[in-house]
């Protein structure tokens, strides 16, 4: 028999489906794949009991006829969500050892649909960063190395860098993510695998530990655009207990995968063209146009004239909620308490808070405190409100004259961990061009398009008009189809 | 005088006063979260995991809260704002777990209204007088610390935290502590008909931060200070009087008052600082991004209009139209159940003028003997209708009818029963009575010589005097005339 690990989510569940193997082998050749990879550091928690578990039931199912629509497929949980009687601890030392008694709207659906879990995966710490090296368990390696002779270890991404390193090594074949600026996008292209970022609202929040409130969705990772589908199917839908969630019917999106984009428009925005940029990120963009075009679809020029603005506006409104997040870790009721000896309550604050939050997670709380302070409101939080009112309608006005919009994931391919760390800025602007859609609440999702010059990966990011996850699935798998992307990290863990 | 002035060294003094209430919607769950808000529950056996604030717990609005506030809203005739929308106020306390209060700092949910307070000449208020209140929002209470619990630590309740408050601001309207207290008093009035708050202050239900300044009668406002989580209207209106008193000889002391915030003792009668605005929290006020805009469309406001009872000056004012006193009005529309209670009366068929008097006298009195509220009263509307009925028309005399009542009280039986069983029912027989008469008159001839003589008061001797011969029982109409027949008057 093949490398079951090797099989994508469709594959699995149709191949359980079929009898041509147990959920139960399935769990255990993931199992022994998470166990052998520990080097790449990209699970918190493994949960192998809990795989065995669920593949038991899915067997049982099978043999009794009961069949959900993901029985036998294990996946990866983003170490975001809130998971019953499973540490969760959003990657910090402020919530290690943190056991939640209750379960997230989406990782509970997910169990609902068949899924068993593997592991609690690796982050940038509360969601926090675009490498994963702000973690307090440390950094997930990548499992690509540059074909440069060296083996420097790179980033997988961040913030969702423990999925996107487990799915391209071959350690769950799904994960979930959440995506506040870019957080599934970035690290899907930086590994080569796909990812996709729903309309805002699409998935509950409930239970996933808040990072920026208005930017948080949560959204599948997997090896293809299919998965990424099958996956969405059960995660999204209306939640009463989210305010902001979207009370729409969940759409049957990968029944209604189709490639052909005769008929569609997709617009190339001239403002994502920067000087200077990776000509191989160029390269691929093009490419990518020309598929698009293949497909049927007519390419048309458009203009985002705000999206210089948007990179600083989600700068200022994500650290803004973060700071007020995440007041809530305050030592009082659970988590990190550092009550020093005949210390008070300010006391206790300020010890368990510093002790608690890693650097990344202190600059932005500062950063949000700053632009919320009075005096200071109208000149930033105002300003970059009314930045991303702008940002929205310059989505809405593009959306007139196409249906998708094509654009690189990110400005450059997975970089050297360490490389950024001395400069937050450097890292900050490796979301440029992941930000705007999700100041504008839209779909996206990003597909591997290209390898480099150095072998890694790169992805093209399809945005959509709001509510048309279906339009991005449909260009992501025009691409997917042409691009013909079947590169792999080679083995070395 | 009519108008409340404070005399100081160097002359007269105006108090000016504003009140912010804070008063507990009535709901059985709490503003953004399904927890229970009974008062009095075990420590921490009322919270759920959004008001303990744990790790990715989202606030859903409740829309009783909601109905409760906007049916407030439109009780003080005030604007609705059809859009309105949740703001976090950013601040650290072990009684407040997410670290913000939700509220409405931007865009509240009521607008501009107002409430009247009536004229009451014995409390200093001449006129009646429109309070202007400039909104209501809509927050989230907190927990509770308890310092007594243990030597070294401090304990947290959070049963508190996250219940359904409405702030009501006025605006500095009030120019006496007898203002301040009838305003008290007509909100929690208002709150109670309505049915958003129990109006309990005792409970915590209702307190009010008070803001005071002085001024010469005239001139611009003076720097206020604010007096918070004061708890009942005697304690209101202590503040004013004590702070007041405080500015003034502050100011002529030639001091300046500084704009802070105060704590009430009242074992002390006296205000002391808790912080100054130089120590002020910058709150870092910004819309909750976990809750979308509130919106409210015509239906559900057209549901809040049509489910308001009558209001207290709707009342007050359909009561004096049907001639009862405006002093006999203001009494039964005080509190909602005594005037449901005369409501029913009226309803059963009792006149208005003689059931208010009977009501604020003889039921109010005997109640108050009892030590019983008037939902707990032995007598139902319909049996005082009953009672009512008899005297007016002729059955019993209103003194019999307070035998009867007695009776009524101890018994429970109806008032015709009771009339029948005693032999209560008065006579207008004319022979018997002007037998009564003549042997009244014969036995004080030196009184009827008085009374022709001009000494007419003494035309009420004579008639109790018959009244007691026939045991009370006699027609006192006909009992009138015909005295006035034998006195030669008639």
């Amino acid at each position: 028999m093949s490398d079951l690990t090797n099989l994508t989510v469709a594959q699995i569940r149709d191949g359980h489906r079929a009898g041509d193997f147990s959920a139960v082998e399935v769990a255990e050749a993931f199992n022994a794949n998470v166990a052998g990879a520990k080097v790449l550091n990209a699970f918190i928690v493994e949960t192998p009991d809990h795989a065995i578990a669920a593949a038991k039931q899915a067997d049982a199912d099978r043999a009794a006829g009961t069949l959900k629509p993901l029985s036998g497929v294990p996946i990866g949980m983003k170490d975001l969500f809130a998971t019953h009687g499973v540490q969760t601890t959003a990657a910090s030392h402020m919530l290690e050892g943190f056991v939640p008694r209750y379960e997230s709207t989406v990782s509970q659906k997910l169990w609902d649909a068949g899924c068993g879990m593997l592991g609690k995966l690796n982050l940038d710490q509360f969601a926090m960063g675009s490498s994963n090296e702000t973690s307090y368990f440390g950094n997930v390696i990548s499992p690509w190395r540059r074909k440069d002779g060296g083996n420097a270890a790179l980033a997988p991404g961040g913030s969702s860098g423990g999925s996107s390193a487990a799915i391209a090594a071959r350690l769950c074949p799904a994960a979930t993510g959440t995506d506040t600026g870019g957080s599934i996008r970035q690290p899907a292209a930086f590994t080569g695998i796909s990812g996709i970022k729903p309309t805002y609202g699409r998935c509950s929040r409930w239970g996933i530990v808040a990072f920026a409130s208005s930017l948080d969705q949560a959204g599948p990772m997997a090896r293809d655009v299919r998965d990424c589908a099958i996956l969405l199917e059960t995660m999204a839908g209306f939640d009463p207990k989210d305010a902001t969630s979207l009370d729409l019917p969940v759409p049957n999106w990968e029944a209604a995968l189709s490639s052909d984009l005769k008929g569609k428009k997709v617009g190339i925005p001239k403002e994502y063209r920067l000087d200077g940029i990776d000509p191989d990120i160029d390269a691929m963009w093009d490419a990518g146009i020309a598929m698009l075009k293949d497909a049927g679809a007519e390419v048309v020029e458009i203009s985002l004239p705000h999206t210089k603005y948007a990179l600083p506006a989600y700068y200022i409104i994500a650290p803004a909620e973060a700071s007020s997040n995440l007041a809530r870790y305050d030592g009082v009721r659970y988590g990190l308490r550092d009550l020093p000896q005949g210390a008070g309550l300010q006391d206790m604050y300020a010890a368990t808070r510093a002790e608690g939050f890693g650097p990344e997670v202190k600059r932005r709380i500062m950063i949000g405190t700053y632009v919320l302070s009075a005096g200071f409101y109208d000149a930033y939080y105002t300003q970059a409100q009314k930045v991303r009112t702008l940002i929205a309608r310059d989505f809405n006005t593009a959306f007139e004259s196409c249906d998708v919009i094509l654009a690189p994931t990110a400005p450059s391919a997975a970089f050297g961990l360490g490389e950024k760390t001395a400069d937050p800025l450097s890292m900050y602007l490796n979301d440029v061009f992941a930000v705007p859609a999700s100041l504008a609440g839209l779909p996206a999702m990003s597909v591997p398009a290209a390898l480099n010059r150095e072998g890694l990966p790169l992805g093209l990011q399809i945005i959509g008009k709001a509510f048309d996850e279906q339009g991005v699935l449909n260009a992501g798998l025009a691409i997917e189809e042409r691009a013909g992307f079947t590169a792999r990290a080679e083995k070395w863990w | 005088m009519s108008e409340y002035r404070i005399k100081g060294e160097t002359g007269e003094w105006e108090v000016v006063i504003g009140l912010e209430v804070h008063a507990q919607v009535t709901s059985n769950a709490k503003l953004f979260s399904g927890a229970a808000t009974a008062f009095g529950a075990e420590p921490n056996t009322q919270v759920s995991l959004v008001d303990a604030a744990m790790p990715g717990m989202l606030p859903v609005p409740n829309r009783e809260c909601i109905r409760q506030a906007v049916r407030t809203g439109m009780a003080i005739d005030a604007v609705i704002n059809k859009w309105s929308r949740f703001d976090r106020k950013n601040y650290f306390y072990a009684d407040l777990p997410q670290g913000y209060q939700i509220s409405q700092l931007y865009h509240p949910l009521v607008g501009e209204g107002s409430l009247t307070i009536e004229a009451d000449e014995k409390a200093g208020i001449p006129e009646a007088k429109r309070v202007g209140i400039e909104r209501i929002h809509v927050e989230q209470d907190a927990g509770k610390l308890m310092h007594d619990q243990h030597p070294s630590m401090s304990y947290v309740d959070l049963n508190r935290s996250g219940v359904a408050l409405m702030e009501i601001v006025s605006r500095p309207d009030m120019r006496s502590p007898a203002e301040a207290g009838a305003y008290v008093r007509k909100l929690r009035s208002i709150l109670r008909y309505v049915g958003s708050c129990d109006g309990n202050m005792e409970e915590g239900s209702m307190r009010a931060d008070v803001n005071v300044s002085v001024r010469r009668p005239g001139d611009e406002f003076g720097t206020r200070t604010e007096t918070k989580n004061v708890n009942s209207v005697r304690f209101v209106m202590a503040v004013i009087e004590s702070e007041a008193k405080r500015q003034i000889e502050l100011i002529e002391s030639g001091g300046t008052v500084v704009q802070e915030t105060r704590l009430y003792d009242p074992d002390r009668n006296e205000t002391r600082s808790m912080r100054s605005k130089e120590d002020a929290h910058d709150y870092r006020y910004f819309p909750d991004p976990d809750l979308l805009p509130l919106e409210l469309d015509d239906a559900f406001l057209e549901e809040c209009r049509a489910s308001l009872p009558e209001l207290p000056d709707a009342k007050r004012a359909r009561y004096i139209a049907a001639g009862i006193s405006a002093y006999n009005a203001d009494v039964l529309t005080a509190e909602v159940e005594a005037a449901r209670w005369f409501d029913a009366l009226l309803e059963a068929g009792a006149k208005p003028v003689a059931a208010a008097n009977w009501v604020t006298s003889e039921l109010f009195g005997a109640l108050n003997r009892l030590g019983k509220d008037i939902s707990e009263s032995p007598v139902s509307p319909v049996q005082a209708a009953e009672l009512l009925g008899l005297v007016a028309d002729g059955t019993i005399s209103g003194t019999i009818a307070k035998q009867v009542f007695e009776k009524m009280l101890e018994t429970g039986d109806g008032a015709a029963a009771i009339v029948e069983r005693e032999g209560l029912k008065q006579t207008s027989d004319t022979g018997a009575i002007e037998a009564e008469i003549a042997r009244v008159l014969a036995a004080n001839a030196d009184k009827v010589e008085q009374y022709k003589a001009g000494k007419e008061a003494l035309f009420g001797f004579f008639v109790g005097q018959t009244m007691k011969a026939m045991q009370g029982k006699a027609n006192p109409q006909v009992v009138n005339e015909l005295l006035r027949k034998a006195l030669g008057r008639a």
